[in-house]
C-alpha cells in the first residue's frame, strides 16, 4: 500500500481522476487502521471520506467551474516533467527522513508507514501549489495536502473526535466551492484559467494604469 | 449563553441582509447586529475582567468547547468593536461606488459571516475547531477581497486563498500531531488550550516541537510573518477600504492569538526553543517590513506592510516571554487593532476623496480634504507610535520589557527598525498631505487639480459621507485615549490576558 500511495501521490498532480483514488486510498488505510485497532472512529473517518472526497468534490468542481476547463488540459508547468518527478521524490526522501523522528515518539502501535508517506502526501501537494499555474490542479493540489495531513493525523493518532472529522470533511467541500466560484469570476473577467499569469501586483516602483478601485 | 448569542447574531444578519428590500436594510442590519454583538462582547469582557471566571456554554456537541478566559476575551472585545466601526463606515463607503443592490446585498452578507468566523476563533477552545473556523475566516474573506472584480483584485484573492490554503494545511498536520502528543503524554483531559498546557510537560517534545514549527510557518502565512508575507499587502491593498480595516487591523491579530495559544504549552516542555524561533522570524517580519515600506507606490499597500511590521514587533515581544513583555505584547494587539483599522478608514478617506491609490498622484491633501488630510497625519503619527498616542506606550514597553531581560541586540533591532518605519512611513504622508504636485505646470491643462480621476468634481474641496466620518471619530477616541489613560476594566483585562500567556 505504501507503494500504492507514492505513485498516486506522485502523479496525483494535474489530475483530478488520480485525487479521487488517492481520496479512496486514504479511506481504505482509515478502515484498514480501524479494522486493526477496533475502533469505530476511524470507519467513520472511512466512511466520510469515501462520501466527500470522490463523490462530492468532483461534482462541485464540475458544478461550480466551466466545463471547458476540463476539454483543454494542457499540462503547463513552471518545470518540465521528468525534473518535477525528481524534485518529487527527493521531497519523498526529505519526508521519509521527517517523519523518522516522529515515528519513535508515538506510541509502538502507531508505527507504521503511514507517518512519512503522509508528510511526502504533503510535501508533494505544497509542490503542485508552487509548480501548476492551472486553476483546477492547484486546488487539487491543495487537496492532495489536507489528504496527506489526514493521512499523517490517522496514523499517529486514534480518537479524534468524528465531529471533528465531519468538520474538516464539510471545510474542504467549501473550499471547493470558494475556489471554485472564484476560477469561474477570474475566467469570465481574464478569460484564462491559466492564474500564473495574474502577476501585476508586484513592488514596481511605476506601476502602469492602475485602475480605480471605486467606479 | 450571551457567548452563543454573540456567535448567533451575525450569522442571523447573514441571512437577513439577502431579502431583497431596500438598500438601506442590508446596511441597516449589519450595523445594528454588529453593535448589538459590542455590547454582549463588553459584558463578558466586563464579567472576565472582573471575577477571573471563564464563561463556559452549554455540555452539548460543539458547544462544550465554548470557553471564554482574559486574553480571549480581550480578542473578542477588539474584535466586536473593529467590525462595528468598520460596518459604520461601509455604509458612506459603498455606497460611494454605485454597486447594484444584489452586489451590495452580497457584500454585506459576507461581511457578517466573516465577522462571525472571526468571533468563533476566541470563543472555541478546541484546537482543531479553531482551526476549521481560520479556514473559515480564510474563504469569508476571499470573496471580499475579491469583491471589485478587477483583475488586480482577482489576482490577490487568489494568492490569498491558495498561500492561505497552503498554510493552513500545514498547520493541520501540525495540530493533528498536537493531538498525538496530547495522547501519548497519557493525559485524561479535554484537548483544548489549558488541557494542553496542563499536559505539556509530559508530551514528546519531538512531537511538540514539530507540532509547534507547522502551526507558526501554517499560520504565520495568514499573519503575514515575512517569508510567507507576499499576499498580505497585494489583498490588504486591493480589497474594499473597511474590509481591508477588517483583515489589517483585527485578522491577522485574531490568527496570531492562535499561534500565542502555543507559548504556555511550550513553555511547560522542557527545552522547546519556541522563544528563540517567535524573536527570529519576529524580528525578520519587522525588518524586512520597514525597509520594504520606503519603497511602495501604494499608500494602502504602505499600511499593509505596516501590519507586517507590527505583527513582527508582537511575535518578539512574545517571543522575549517575560510577564512584563507578555504585557507589552497584548497591550500592542490592542493599540494596533485600533490604530490600524484608523488608518484604514483614513486610507478609505483618501481614496474616496483623490480616486487614487498611487501616493505619487496625491499631494496636497490637506487643502482638497482636510477630514481625509488631517485624519491620514493622525492615522500615520498613530501607527508609526508618535509619543502621547497608544502605539508608542505599548512599543515602549516591549522596548522597556526587552532591555530589563537583557535581550540587548533584540531590543536595540527592535527599536531601530521601529525608527526606521517611523521615517519611511512619514516621509510619504508627509507629501502627500501637504506636498505640491511636481508636474503642475503640465502644459495641457493648467487646473491644479488636473491629475486626479476621482468622481468628485475636480478643484471642489471634497465632503466625507457622515457615517465615514463617525467611524473615523469612533477610533479616533481610543487611539488618543489609551495613549494617555487605561480604563481599570481595560487594564484588569490586559493583565489578565497578558497572565494567560504567562502562565505558570
Amino acid at each position: 500500500m505504501t507503494a500504492f500511495g507514492i505513485v498516486a501521490m506522485r502523479q496525483a498532480r494535474g489530475c483530478l481522476n488520480l485525487f479521487i483514488v488517492q481520496s479512496l486510498l486514504l479511506a481504505a488505510s482509515a478502515a484498514l487502521l480501524g479494522l486493526r485497532y477496533q475502533s469505530v472512529d476511524l470507519y467513520g473517518v472511512a466512511l466520510v471520506n469515501v462520501i466527500s472526497k470522490p463523490v462530492v468534490v468532483p461534482w462541485l468542481l464540475r458544478r461550480t467551474s466551466p466545463a471547458e476547463i476540463y476539454t483543454r488540459r494542457e499540462v503547463d508547468q513552471a518545470l518540465n516533467i521528468p525534473t518535477a518527478l525528481l524534485i518529487a521524490l527527493a521531497l519523498a526522501i526529505l519526508a521519509y527522513f521527517l517523519g523518522l523522528p516522529l515515528l519513535k515518539a508515538v506510541a509502538p502501535e502507531f508505527r507504521g508507514p503511514n507517518v512519512p508517506i503522509g508528510i511526502a502526501g504533503l510535501l508533494l501537494g505544497a509542490f503542485t501549489l508552487t509548480v501548476r499555474r492551472e486553476a483546477v490542479p492547484l486546488l487539487i493540489g491543495l487537496l492532495a495536502m489536507e489528504n496527506g495531513a489526514f493521512l499523517c493525523g490517522i496514523a499517529v493518532s486514534r480518537n479524534l473526535p468524528l465531529l471533528i472529522e465531519l468538520a474538516i470533511a464539510t471545510d474542504g467541500l467549501i473550499i471547493v466551492f470558494i475556489m471554485g466560484v472564484l476560477t469561474r469570476t477570474v475566467q469570465k473577467q481574464i478569460g484564462t484559467t491559466a492564474v500564473g499569469e495574474l502577476a501585476a501586483l508586484k513592488e514596481a516602483p511605476v506601476r502602469s494604469a492602475q485602475k480605480e478601485e471605486t467606479k | 449563553m450571551s457567548v452563543i448569542a454573540i456567535l448567533l447574531l451575525p450569522l442571523v444578519a447573514a441571512a437577513l441582509v439577502c431579502l431583497p428590500f431596500k438598500k438601506v436594510w442590508a446596511s441597516g442590519v449589519t450595523v445594528t447586529s454588529s453593535l448589538a454583538v459590542l455590547v454582549l462582547t463588553a459584558r463578558i469582557a466586563w464579567m472576565v475582567s472582573l471575577d477571573k471566571t471563564v464563561v463556559s456554554g452549554l455540555k452539548a456537541g460543539v458547544l462544550k468547547w465554548i470557553s471564554v478566559d482574559g486574553l480571549s476575551a480581550l480578542i473578542l472585545l477588539l474584535i466586536a468593536f473593529i467590525g462595528a466601526a468598520a460596518a459604520i463606515f461601509s455604509v458612506g463607503y459603498m455606497a460611494h461606488g454605485n454597486y447594484k443592490p444584489k452586489k451590495l446585498r452580497l457584500y454585506y452578507a459576507n461581511y457578517n459571516l466573516f465577522i462571525f468566523s472571526m468571533l468563533a476563533i476566541p470563543v472555541f477552545s478546541e484546537p482543531t475547531l479553531v482551526w476549521i473556523v481560520v479556514e473559515l475566516t480564510t474563504l469569508a474573506s476571499a470573496l471580499l477581497v475579491s469583491f471589485e472584480n478587477t483583475r488586480e483584485a482577482l489576482e490577490a484573492a487568489w494568492k490569498y486563498v491558495v498561500l492561505s490554503l497552503m498554510g493552513a494545511g500545514f498547520a493541520l498536520l501540525g495540530f493533528l500531531l498536537l493531538f498525538a502528543a496530547m495522547q501519548a503524554s497519557g493525559s485524561k483531559e479535554a484537548y483544548t488550550w489549558s488541557g494542553l498546557v496542563n499536559a505539556a510537560h509530559s508530551m514528546p517534545p519531538v512531537l511538540l516541537q514539530m507540532a509547534f514549527l507547522l502551526i507558526l510557518i501554517g499560520l504565520g502565512t495568514k499573519v503575514g510573518l515575512v517569508p510567507m508575507h507576499t499576499w498580505l499587502p497585494d489583498a490588504h491593498s486591493q480589497a474594499p477600504s473597511p474590509v481591508c480595516a477588517l483583515l489589517s487591523g483585527i485578522e491577522t491579530s485574531v490568527i496570531l492569538y492562535v499561534i500565542l495559544r502555543l507559548f504556555p504549552v511550550m513553555r511547560a516542555s522542557p527545552n522547546s526553543h519556541a522563544g528563540t524561533w517567535a524573536i527570529v522570524l519576529g524580528l525578520i517580519s519587522v525588518g524586512a517590513a520597514a525597509f520594504l515600506l520606503m519603497q511602495v507606490s501604494d499608500y494602502k499597500r504602505m499600511f499593509a506592510f505596516s501590519t507586517i511590521e507590527h505583527m513582527g514587533i508582537i511575535l518578539t515581544a512574545v517571543g522575549l516571554g517575560a510577564s512584563a513583555a507578555n504585557y507589552g505584547a497584548v497591550w500592542q494587539i490592542v493599540s494596533h487593532c485600533v490604530t490600524k483599522s484608523f488608518c484604514f478608514f483614513a486610507a478609505g478617506a483618501v481614496l474616496l476623496s483623490a480616486g487614487t491609490r498611487e501616493i505619487s498622484a496625491v499631494r496636497g491633501l490637506i487643502r482638497r480634504s482636510p477630514a481625509a488630510g488631517a485624519a491620514l497625519v493622525f492615522g500615520a503619527l498613530g501607527i508609526t507610535g508618535a509619543p502621547p498616542l497608544a502605539v508608542f506606550l505599548s512599543e515602549f514597553s516591549i522596548l522597556k520589557a526587552g532591555l530589563a531581560q537583557k535581550h540587548y541586540i533584540a531590543t536595540g533591532l527592535l527599536a531601530v527598525f521601529i525608527v526606521i518605519a517611523f521615517f519611511g512611513i512619514m516621509m510619504q504622508v508627509n507629501r502627500m498631505a501637504f506636498g505640491v504636485r511636481e508636474n503642475d505646470s503640465d502644459a495641457a491643462v493648467p487646473d491644479d487639480h488636473s491629475g486626479y480621476s476621482g468622481h468628485s468634481t475636480p478643484g471642489n474641496r471634497f465632503h466625507l459621507p457622515f457615517s465615514c466620518s463617525l467611524a473615523l471619530i469612533l477610533t479616533a477616541v481610543p487611539v488618543l485615549v489609551l495613549g494617555l489613560y487605561i480604563p481599570p476594566p481595560l487594564q484588569g483585562l490586559l493583565s489578565q490576558a497578558a497572565a494567560v500567556l504567562t502562565m505558570k
